[in-house]
C-alpha cells in the first residue's frame, strides 16, 4: 500500500489554514464498521444518519461502511437492506445519486462476533479499502449489539490487531447500556481499557447529542444574568422530569430487564443534572467539560440502604386511558413476565453536596404512560423574603420558577409575579416564554448525525468518560440492588395516563410540589 | 395618502389596502398576529430575521417564487418593496402564513410577508416607509436583486447584512468593487461565495490529513472551471486560496475565453487559470484542479451524487508506477433555491474569510 508519501517527519505539523470560517470542519478519511449492522438501531438511526451526512456533504473525504452481523448475506443483499432502511427512516427523501454513491461504498462481513475468521475477513476488507484508496484511513468500530457482545468484540478487535493502526486513528463507539450495575460497568471498562486507550473510546449517550441538551450549556454559560442566582442562596429546588405518554410497546424483552431507573435515570437524567449543576468549565474541550460533570456526580452521596426508601420510589402503570383509548397495565402488556416487579416509573431525591448546591434537593422522575410526553428541568427559586402585598383575592405570590423544556417544544419559561389589571394590588403568576423554534432558521440535526461525526473527528465532548459512567452507576447501583431484592421495597402503582403514583409526594420536602406533567 | 381613498379588504390572515400608510400596515400586522394567535395559541410568530427585498414590481412574482423555495430559511418577516417608477399611490398587502402542519401540542411558526408597492415619489421617504415594518431588535437582511445600488445604500441604515450575488453583475470588476464597498458598511452575504462552500470544504478536507497538509505550501497550479457568467465565483475561490495561504495575488490576463496569470507563494509561482465551462447550465463552479511541486495532481468536478474527485501521484520511489485514484464524495446539489436559503441563513452568522478572499479576488482582476 502506497501510504508513505508525505509521511510524518517528527516535526510539529502545521495547522490547516483552510478550515478557518468553515461551519463544517473536515473529518479524516474513515472506514466505519457497524457491529450489529442488521439490528434495529442500525436500520432506524445509524444508516439514516449516515445518509443525511452524505446528503449534506458532511461525510469524510474518503468514507467506507462495513456491516458486520451474524446473518449470512452478500454485499449486494446488505446494500439493498441499507437502501430500504434509509428510504424508510431518513428524515429527508433520499437523492438517488447520493444514495447510490453512499451504497457503493458499503461492504458486509457475516459471522458471529466471537469467530476469529470474522476479524480476519474484516481486516482484509479494511486493508483492501486502504490499498484501493492509496491512503491510510481511520477506523471507527461502532458496537451496536446486545451489551453482552461488547467485551467479546473488544477482545477480538484486540487479538486480531485491529485496535491500533500504524497510519491512522482507531476508535470504538459503544452504545448504551454501559453495564447494568456498577460492577458490570467497571468490568466492561476494564475489558475495553485493556485493549483501547480512553481517548479511543466513545460511549454513547444519545441525549448528549441532542441540540436541546447542548443548549443548556449555552443557556447557562453564555448568559451572565443567571449565574449570580445559580446556587443554594437563591434556588429552592431542582426538578427534572422525563415523562412519556406511551407504554413499552413491543420492547417488553428489553424493558423488563432494564426498568425506568436503568433506562433513563442512570444515564440521561443524571447527565441533565450534571448540566444544571456543573461549574463553568475552563474551556469547552472534552476533558474540561467531562471533568466538571464528574465532579458533580462525585458530590452526590451514594444512598445507604436505610436512605433508599426515603429518597427513591418505583412504580408500575396499571390499566387506564391514554389518548382517548383504554390501555392495558404494564403486567398485561405483551411479553411482560407474570408478576414482574420492573418499574415503569422511578423517582429520586438527590443532593449535590458541594459549596454551590448543599441543601438543594434535586428531584428526578421518569415514567411510561404518564399524562403526556415532556422532558423538562424546573428550577424553583426561593420565595421573596418579605411580601408587601395582600394575598387576598388572588392566586398569590409564588416563587419564581425557571423551566427549561427539552421536548416537545424546546424553550425557556420564567414564572413571574404580575399585577392583575384593576384598582387593587393583586398579584398572580404569569409566564414569560421563549421557544427556540421561533428564533432559529435551521433544523436541528438528529443526535446520531452529530455523534457519529464527532466520533469520527475524535471529539469526545458529547460522550461519556469511563469515570463518568462509573460515577453514575455509583449513585444508582445501591438502588438497583435494593429493588432487585426479594421481596424488596414495594412497587407502587399509577393509572396509565395519570400524573404518576401518589407516593411520589413522599419524596418531596415540605412546601415542594411536583409540577403537573 | 397618495392615490385616492383607502379601500380595505381582509380575510383570515391577509390584509390589503390601497393608498395606505406605514402606520396602517404596521397596525394591520399587529392585529393579524393577535387574531391568528387568539384562534390557536400554538401559532407563534417566528422571530429570527427581517428581510427587506427591494424589487422591480414587474418581477415581484419571480422573486416570490424564488423565496417560496427556501422553505424553513424564510425570513420571519419579509418586507417586499415593489418598485414601479411612475406609481404614485402606496398600496400594501400583508400575509401571515403558518409553517407546515402542527402536530397536537407542537408549535407552528408564523411568517409575515408585507408587500408594499411604491414609486419614485416615495423614494425620498423610503426609510420612513420601511422602518416601521421591520421587527425591532431582529437583525435585518437587505436584498436588491435588480440592482438599485443607491436604494441599497439608503436602506443600509436599517440593515446589518446585505445579500448579493456577484455573478449577477454583468461586469465582474463592478461586482467585486460593489461587494467590497458594502463590506465596509455591513456584513455581506454573497451567493457567489456560498456556491463555492462545498468546494472550499472539500479542498480543506483534502489537505487536512497531516501527511498531505505540507503539500499546501507547495501548490504550483490552480485551474478553476466556471459557468461563463460566473467569473466572480471563480475569482473568489482562488482569492480564498490566496488569502488563506498568503499568496501575493496579481492581475490575471485574458487568454481567449480564459483568464491566466500567476500569484506568488513565498519563493514560488502559482499558475492560475480560470476557464469558462460553457456546458455548465447553472451559475457557479464546474471544476477545480490543483497541482503541487511534488507532482501531485488533485481535481474536483461536479458529478452525479456529489463531487467527483481525482488524485494522481507522480512516479516516485514509493510509487514506481505512479498512482491514480478516482472517487465520488457524496453530496446533494442544493440548487439555486438552496443557495438562496443558505444566503438567508448566513445573515445570522459571520464568515471572517469572505472579505480577505474578496480583496485577493479584486487584486487578480484583469
Amino acid at each position: 500500500m502506497a501510504v508513505a508519501a508525505g509521511r510524518p517527519t517528527g516535526q510539529p505539523e502545521p495547522d490547516n489554514p483552510l478550515t478557518a470560517g468553515l461551519e463544517r470542519l473536515p473529518v479524516a478519511p474513515t472506514t466505519l464498521v457497524i457491529f450489529g449492522a442488521t439490528g434495529d438501531l442500525a436500520r432506524r438511526k445509524l444508516l439514516p444518519a449516515l445518509y443525511n451526512l452524505a446528503h449534506e456533504g458532511a461525510l469524510p473525504e474518503r468514507f467506507h461502511l462495513v456491516g458486520v452481523s451474524r446473518k449470512e448475506k452478500e454485499n449486494e443483499d446488505y446494500r439493498t437492506e441499507c437502501e430500504q432502511a434509509i428510504r424508510r427512516f431518513s428524515r429527508r427523501t433520499p437523492d438517488e445519486a447520493v444514495l447510490k454513491s453512499l451504497l457503493d461504498n458499503i461492504k458486509y462481513v457475516p459471522g458471529t462476533f466471537d469467530e476469529d475468521s470474522v476479524y480476519t475477513e474484516l481486516k482484509d476488507v479494511l486493508d483492501g479499502f486502504e490499498r484501493a484508496d492509496g491512503e491510510p484511513l481511520n477506523r471507527a468500530f461502532y458496537l451496536s449489539t446486545a451489551p453482552s457482545f461488547f467485551p467479546v468484540i473488544v477482545e477480538q478487535l484486540g487479538s486480531s490487531k485491529l485496535a491500533h493502526h500504524e497510519h491512522g486513528e482507531v476508535r470504538v463507539i459503544i452504545e448504551k447500556p454501559f453495564g447494568t450495575t456498577l460492577e458490570e460497568a467497571r468490568e466492561l471498562n476494564r475489558h475495553v481499557l485493556a485493549i483501547f486507550e480512553e481517548h479511543q473510546v466513545f460511549r454513547i449517550d444519545h441525549y448528549l447529542g441532542k441540540e436541546t441538551v447542548q443548549n443548556m450549556m449555552a443557556f447557562r454559560f453564555a448568559n451572565g444574568m443567571f449565574e449570580p442566582l445559580w446556587n443554594r442562596n437563591y434556588i429552592e429546588s431542582v426538578q427534572i422530569t422525563a415523562a412519556e405518554d406511551l407504554g413499552i410497546g413491543s420492547r417488553a424483552d428489553y424493558y423488563d430487564q432494564s426498568g425506568a431507573l436503568r433506562d433513563l435515570i442512570q444515564n440521561h437524567m443524571l447527565q441533565l443534572l450534571c448540566h444544571v449543576a456543573m461549574e463553568p468549565p475552563v474551556s469547552f474541550t472534552a476533558e474540561e467539560v467531562r471533568n466538571e460533570k464528574v465532579k458533580v456526580l462525585q458530590a452526590i452521596p451514594q444512598p445507604t440502604a436505610a436512605e433508599i426508601p426515603q429518597m427513591s420510589l418505583r412504580a408500575q402503570y396499571t390499566a387506564g386511558h391514554a389518548g382517548g383509548d383504554d390501555v392495558p397495565g404494564y403486567l398485561q402488556e405483551e411479553g411482560v413476565p407474570e408478576g414482574s416487579r420492573t418499574e415503569t416509573y422511578a423517582a429520586l431525591r438527590l443532593e449535590v453536596d458541594n459549596w454551590r448546591w448543599a441543601g438543594v434537593p434535586f428531584y428526578l422522575r421518569t415514567g411510561k404512560r404518564l399524562a403526556r410526553k415532556i422532558t423538562e428541568i424546573a428550577i424553583t427559586l426561593k420565595p421573596v423574603p418579605h411580601l408587601a402585598f395582600s394575598q387576598d383575592g388572588s392566586l398569590g405570590v409564588q416563587p419564581n420558577q425557571l423551566v427549561l423544556t427539552l421536548q416537545p417544544n424546546e424553550g425557556v419559561s420564567l414564572r413571574l409575579g404580575a399585577k392583575i389589571p384593576g384598582t387593587r394590588m393583586i398579584i398572580r403568576p404569569v409566564n414569560m416564554e421563549f421557544l427556540y423554534g421561533t428564533a432559529f432558521l435551521s433544523q436541528s440535526p438528529e443526535a446520531y448525525e452529530r455523534l457519529i461525526t464527532d466520533a469520527m473527528r475524535g471529539d469526545a465532548t458529547l460522550f461519556t468518560r469511563n469515570d463518568e459512567v462509573e460515577a453514575q452507576w455509583r449513585i444508582c447501583d445501591p438502588i438497583v440492588k435494593s429493588w432487585a431484592q426479594k421481596p424488596g421495597p414495594p412497587v407502587a402503582s399509577y393509572e396509565a395516563g395519570s400524573q404518576g403514583p401518589k407516593e411520589a409526594e413522599n419524596l418531596l420536602r415540605e412546601d415542594d410540589r411536583w409540577r403537573a406533567i | 395618502m397618495a392615490g385616492g381613498a383607502a379601500q380595505s379588504t381582509r380575510s383570515d390572515a391577509v390584509w390589503s389596502e390601497q393608498g395606505t400608510t406605514p402606520d396602517a400596515i404596521e397596525a394591520a400586522l399587529r392585529r393579524l398576529l393577535n387574531e391568528v394567535h387568539a384562534q390557536n395559541d400554538e401559532f407563534l410568530p417566528a422571530r429570527v430575521l427581517n428581510m427587506i427585498a427591494f424589487v422591480d414590481r414587474e418581477w415581484t412574482g419571480e422573486i416570490a417564487n424564488r423565496l417560496r423555495g427556501v422553505g424553513r430559511y424564510h425570513a420571519s418577516r419579509l418586507v417586499v418593496l415593489a418598485y414601479e417608477p411612475r406609481r404614485e399611490r402606496l398600496d400594501a398587502r400583508v400575509m401571515i402564513t403558518a409553517e407546515g402542519a402542527s402536530a397536537p401540542g407542537e408549535l407552528a411558526l408564523l411568517h409575515e410577508t408585507v408587500v408594499v408597492e411604491l414609486g419614485d415619489c416615495h423614494l425620498d421617504d423610503l426609510l420612513t416607509i420601511a422602518d416601521p415594518l421591520v421587527v425591532t431588535d431582529l437583525p435585518t437582511l437587505l436584498w436588491s436583486p435588480h440592482g438599485h445600488h443607491e436604494i441599497v445604500t439608503e436602506l443600509l441604515a436599517l440593515s446589518q447584512a446585505v445579500l448579493l450575488d456577484s455573478v449577477d453583475e454583468p461586469i465582474t470588476r463592478e461586482a467585486l468593487d460593489r461587494a467590497c464597498e458594502l463590506t465596509a458598511r455591513a456584513y455581506v452575504v454573497d451567493l457567489a461565495w456560498l456556491r463555492s462552500t462545498p468546494w472550499r470544504e472539500r479542498v480543506a478536507a483534502t489537505f487536512d490529513p497531516v501527511w498531505l497538509r505540507r503539500e499546501l505550501c507547495a501548490i504550483t497550479g490552480v485551474t478553476v472551471r466556471h459557468h461563463p457568467a460566473s467569473t466572480a465565483a471563480a475569482l473568489l475561490l482562488v482569492g480564498w486560496l490566496a488569502s488563506r495561504l498568503d499568496w501575493q495575488a496579481e492581475a490575471l490576463v485574458a487568454d481567449g475565453d480564459a483568464l491566466v496569470g500567476h500569484t506568488h507563494a513565498g519563493g514560488q509561482h502559482v499558475a492560475v487559470r480560470l476557464e469558462a465551462a460553457p456546458e455548465l447550465q447553472v451559475p457557479g463552479l464546474a471544476g477545480l484542479a490543483l497541482e503541487t511541486a511534488s507532482g501531485l495532481h488533485l481535481s474536483l468536478s461536479r458529478g452525479s451524487g456529489g463531487l467527483h474527485a481525482q488524485r494522481r501521484w507522480p512516479i516516485s520511489d514509493d510509487r514506481p508506477h505512479g498512482e491514480e485514484q478516482e472517487w465520488t464524495i457524496p453530496g446533494a446539489s442544493r440548487g439555486e433555491t438552496g443557495v438562496l436559503g443558505e444566503g438567508i441563513r448566513q445573515a445570522l452568522l459571520r464568515d471572517p474569510t469572505y472579505a480577505p478572499a474578496l480583496q485577493a479576488a479584486r487584486a487578480m482582476l484583469p
